[in-house]
């Protein structure tokens, strides 16, 4: 075997060495060299994202074909690695907290573990390394969401992750066995589109979409396969739950794209144009008509999340490079929206351990620059200019309208029509913290250096990458560029 | 990018944000210093703008839009920054600048959180601004729903009776609208080149292209056309507005009735009729119909309101209504009177809105059985209420009688029965505008006084005298030499009117 191969795959090197170092230093440090670990594990992750988003890729295809290092998967790695680092700075406070402090390497670890899984999935080619990828993507986020491991809550929502993660693998893997039978006996991405263009449209080819979707959707939290999102999110640490609700998203958001335009694209208008079509309305409604009743701020932002999927899955069904570019921008936006308003939650829980929505009333008088945080970040997920939520929106629309058929226009008038209903429950937390009359339940207190880093970082995110087009930008060019991905779609176009 | 003078309408109140938000809260010298400063600013700019405007008009410059530039933004899908104004868009500015400056002074005293409140009155007129100022759809629309955000938190914290319930009914509503205007921009955006061409979001390149298909243009013409018309007040959809107005605070009413429900007229004639001039031609009666009805059902919803700001919601309704109307008529005569009647509406209510805000700062209540002989009490406000009535119900020499008796000769035009009928309706509306004004006036300054507390009350101050005498001015100045507005739009109509026409054929 050619060991040189491994070279190509930069990004998973990178994350692989940061893993190695932190647990090298995490096993035979002392108590004294612990300290420094929370700091070392940050700024190290830093570099390797910058070093990510910087060295370009080389798009060879190894292993045969299985994994492959383009333009946009390395795109959408620096993507995820953006959340993740946000994350770091946001858990920088809990993991030092008493009862986790013990374990903060292991905390770390995992971390990397399931990114590096996520990678995996990004970059396959081929369904063995793609299930590789989801499996060590799943299971160490259940030891992370039990990682709280004396609430009760937290090991309720571990169980109920690992149970829905393992049935949806297995739902996944069922799906995949009938796609096999149609494959002619391979699992590579590019022999299976060949093979179903060939064939007909049959039962068990629907039923095989069926399945995938139904696997992988598990992951995205899509309706009717979310039962667990709520549960899990406010079991889970806070820094967990904005790990589950974004990074963990994008990649599988990224992957269902790649395998249902790679392997799928030919039986697009057949057969999973109109599943996804009734997936998506049932998710962003659903999502949308769970979240205005809900008072626990991480159930209020479950179930946001959960149609916010909704949304960036129009890009999966607009289906053509400027859909997975509009999707890999939309991602962006909602890694520094959703992580901004869970940076203000987590600070909040972290400083008062206060965590319903009646708490924030009032809350501008004591915390206005946090108030002011939240604003912006509710704002940008319910898609208002200037700021960042309403380009990703709008861009994600356009996409989708420009297959130019009615049914996807009424597709994307019903989203519209859900954004106004989003925008009603945000407003419900603008509401709380500016207008509600109430003293304020939440005292004045100071929040962590790290803390405020990624306060600044989401704040800043949100306002200027709406506006100055860079990574839209850099997205579509990472698109375009990837020449793979662009020649599915055309022959998928042009089918 | 700066040296053209129309992004300095944007970049002017980007600036008062940048320096409110390094005032503090407690600094209300240095936040009056801020606002003052840039209102003015763009004041002086939008005067200036419509002088060199008129200049180069005279010089026989006649391309349909003046001080034109456009900057790349969102390069995969020909996304640009670009500006430009033809007469209208410039009479808009003028209007809106107008108004932000009489509306800073009416806000002089606002309290609590004036740093607060007044960025998000920033916020507010960099949208105002920078929608008159795009030709850009994309633009265009991104400046529309930046102007309509911040009204939730204006309304929501600094407003006075049911608010919250008001805020969110008035942004829920006109993001409504603006979820059914975006369907129609992405229409508009997708079918605006012929195949193989480069798709653009420009409107004259648009309409240059003309290549919407009419069953398209149909459907796209009752988005765009309903997605305005809900900031126009256009009557099914006009109910967020006495409930919005009634709970803003002052410079907010004066902003959002003399300037935004401006930006549904503005949009629906720009883009709605300009862009798909077939669907106008053929589906304009079902809108002549609706803003038939908004004109009439809001003069008669006004003589039953008890509450000045209710009455004068309603009375904006019937005569927003009125702007829509003449506009559909599809004829320069009417559009024409549907310039100057937005300019007199803006003016015009935001005078009302303003004296309503200084009584109600003084008596404490809007309900106009509580009140009575204010003539004496504070002559000054008075004198002031009765001109804006009397400009409402179109005295000669003011600006309502000049923009409502060019609507109705214009609206006259069209020979066919439909337009007759409808247009003796809407013309009946000004005998019923007369009764409700004159029934406040009535009651509010001349009746007797109906709480002896009233007698202590003081009149205006210095300030606002100031913003009012502003307002007062620029009404009497439109209706004294309508002829100046007349010159500086009569370029405008050309193209839309001919897009129009040659749509009929």
């Amino acid at each position: 075997m050619d060991y040189s191969q491994f070279g190509s795959m930069i990004p998973e090197l990178i994350v692989l060495g940061i893993f190695m170092v932190v647990f090298l230093f995490d096993t035979f440090s002392g108590e004294k060299g612990k300290k420094i670990l929370t700091p070392m594990a940050t700024i190290l992750f830093l570099l390797g994202t910058i070093a990510i988003w910087i060295v370009p890729a080389s798009g060879e295809e190894i292993f045969g074909g299985m994994y492959v290092n383009n333009t946009a998967t390395n795109a959408i790695k620096a993507i995820l690695n953006v959340g993740v680092f946000i994350v770091l700075l946001q858990s920088a406070k809990w993991v030092q907290s008493d009862e986790v402090a013990i374990r903060k390497g292991e905390f770390y670890e995992l971390l990397l573990v399931t990114l590096f899984g996520m990678y995996l999935m990004v970059s396959a080619r081929h369904f063995l390394l793609f299930i590789i990828g989801l499996e060590s993507a799943s299971l160490p986020l259940a030891a992370m969401v039990a990682f709280n491991k004396r609430h009760y809550e937290s090991h309720e929502a571990a169980i109920k992750y690992i149970m829905t993660a393992v049935f949806s693998s297995a739902i996944l893997l069922t799906g995949l066995s009938f796609v096999y039978a149609f494959s002619g006996g391979s699992l590579y991405f590019s022999d299976i589109a060949v093979n179903i263009n060939r064939g007909e449209m049959s039962g068990l080819l629907l039923a095989a979409l069926a399945f995938v979707i139904a696997g992988i959707g598990f992951k995205l939290s899509l309706v009717p396969f979310h039962l667990w999102t709520a549960d899990v999110y406010e079991g889970a640490p806070t820094a967990v739950t904005s790990y589950l609700s974004v990074v963990s998203k994008g990649a599988a958001a990224f992957a269902f794209f790649i395998i249902f335009v790679q392997c799928f694209g030919s039986v697009y208008s057949d057969a999973w144009e109109w599943m996804m079509y009734a997936v998506i309305i049932l998710t962003i409604t659903v999502g949308n008509l769970f979240a205005i009743r809900q008072k626990n701020m991480k159930r209020f932002m479950a179930f946001s999340s959960i149609s916010q999927a909704g949304y960036i899955m129009l890009g999966a069904i607009a289906a053509d490079g400027l859909g997975l570019a509009s999707m890999m921008f939309y991602i962006f936006v909602y890694v520094v929206s959703n992580l901004g308003a869970f940076a203000v939650i987590s600070t909040i829980e972290d400083n008062t351990g206060k965590l319903s929505m009646d708490d924030y009333n009032g809350l501008h008088k004591t915390n206005p620059k946090l108030s002011f945080l939240m604003t912006l970040a509710m704002f940008s997920l319910a898609g208002i200019p200037p700021f960042a939520g309403f380009f990703s929106k709008i861009l994600i629309f356009t996409s989708v309208t420009g297959t130019g058929s009615w049914a996807l226009y009424m597709l994307v008038l019903i989203a519209l029509i859900n954004t106004i209903i989003s925008l009603y429950y945000y407003l419900l937390v603008v509401k709380a913290m500016w207008i509600s009359p109430d003293e304020p339940k939440i005292g004045n207190f100071e929040s962590g250096r790290c803390q405020r880093v990624s306060l600044v970082l989401c704040g800043a995110g949100i306002i200027f990458f709406g506006l100055v087009p860079y990574i839209y930008q850099y997205c579509y060019d990472a698109v375009m560029n990837s020449s793979d991905i662009i020649a599915s779609i055309m022959v998928f176009v042009f089918r | 990018m700066f040296e053209n003078i129309l992004i300095w309408f944007v970049v002017i109140p980007v600036i008062m944000m940048a320096g409110l938000g390094l005032c503090r809260n407690s600094n209300m010298n240095a936040i009056r210093a801020v606002m003052v400063v840039c209102s003015t600013a763009l004041l002086g700019l939008s005067v200036w703008l419509c002088c060199d405007f008129l200049r180069l008009r005279g010089m026989g410059v006649d391309d349909e839009m003046l001080f034109t530039g456009s900057w790349m933004w969102y390069e995969p899908l020909n996304i640009h920054l670009a500006v430009g104004v033809d007469g209208i868009s410039v009479l808009m500015l003028l209007l809106s600048s107008v108004i932000v400056f009489a509306g800073t002074f009416a806000s002089w005293k606002i309290s609590p959180l004036p740093k607060n409140f007044f960025l998000w009155f920033a916020l507010l007129s960099t949208g105002v601004f920078g929608f008159f100022i795009s030709i850009d759809i994309f633009t265009m629309f991104m400046f529309y729903e930046v102007a309509l955000i911040p009204m939730y938190l204006l309304i929501g914290v600094w407003g006075t009776g049911r608010k919250e319930y008001s805020a969110m009914k008035l942004t829920l509503m006109l993001m409504g609208g603006s979820a059914f205007l975006m369907l129609g921009l992405l229409g508009i955006f997708w079918h605006s080149a012929p195949a193989g061409g480069q798709l653009t979001w420009n409107i004259l390149e648009i309409s240059h292209n003309a290549s919407i298909a009419p069953e398209w243009q149909y459907m796209l013409f009752c988005f765009t056309f309903v997605g305005f018309g809900v900031l126009g007040a256009m009557f099914p959809f006009h109910t967020w507005s006495p409930d919005g107005h009634a709970c803003a605070p002052t410079a907010v009413s004066m902003l959002h009735a003399g300037v935004l429900m401006k930006l549904g007229g503005y949009g629906c004639f720009r883009i709605a009729i300009f862009l798909l001039p077939q669907a106008a031609n053929e589906l304009a009666w079902i809108f002549i119909i609706l803003t038939g009805v908004s004109i009439v059902y809001g003069a008669f919803s006004a003589c039953v309101q008890t509450d000045l700001k209710y009455i004068n919601a309603y009375s904006s309704v019937s005569h927003c209504g009125m702007v829509l109307f003449a506009i559909l008529m599809l004829n320069t005569t009417a559009m024409t009177g549907a310039i100057l009647q937005m300019l007199s509406h803006g003016l015009m209510t935001a005078l009302f809105f303003a004296l309503i805000g200084m009584i109600y700062g003084r008596t404490h209540t809007r309900d106009i059985r509580q009140m009575g002989g204010l003539m004496k009490i504070m002559p000054y406000l008075g004198v002031c209420y009765m001109i804006a009535g009397f400009a409402s119900l179109g005295l000669p020499g003011l600006s309502g009688f000049v923009a409502e008796m060019t609507i109705f000769f214009g609206s006259f035009q069209d020979a066919d029965l439909f337009h007759r009928i409808f247009v003796i309706a809407a013309t009946c509306s000004i005998v019923i505008t007369a009764v409700y004004i004159l029934r406040v006036v009535g009651k509010l300054l001349l009746g007797p006084v109906q709480d002896e507390h009233h007698l202590a009350l003081t009149d205006a101050a210095w300030f606002e005298r100031f913003s009012t005498v502003t307002l007062i001015l620029c009404i009497a100045g439109i209706g004294c030499f309508p002829n100046w507005i007349n010159e500086t739009i009569q370029h405008s109509f050309a193209p839309i009117i001919a897009a129009v026409q040659s749509a009929a054929l």
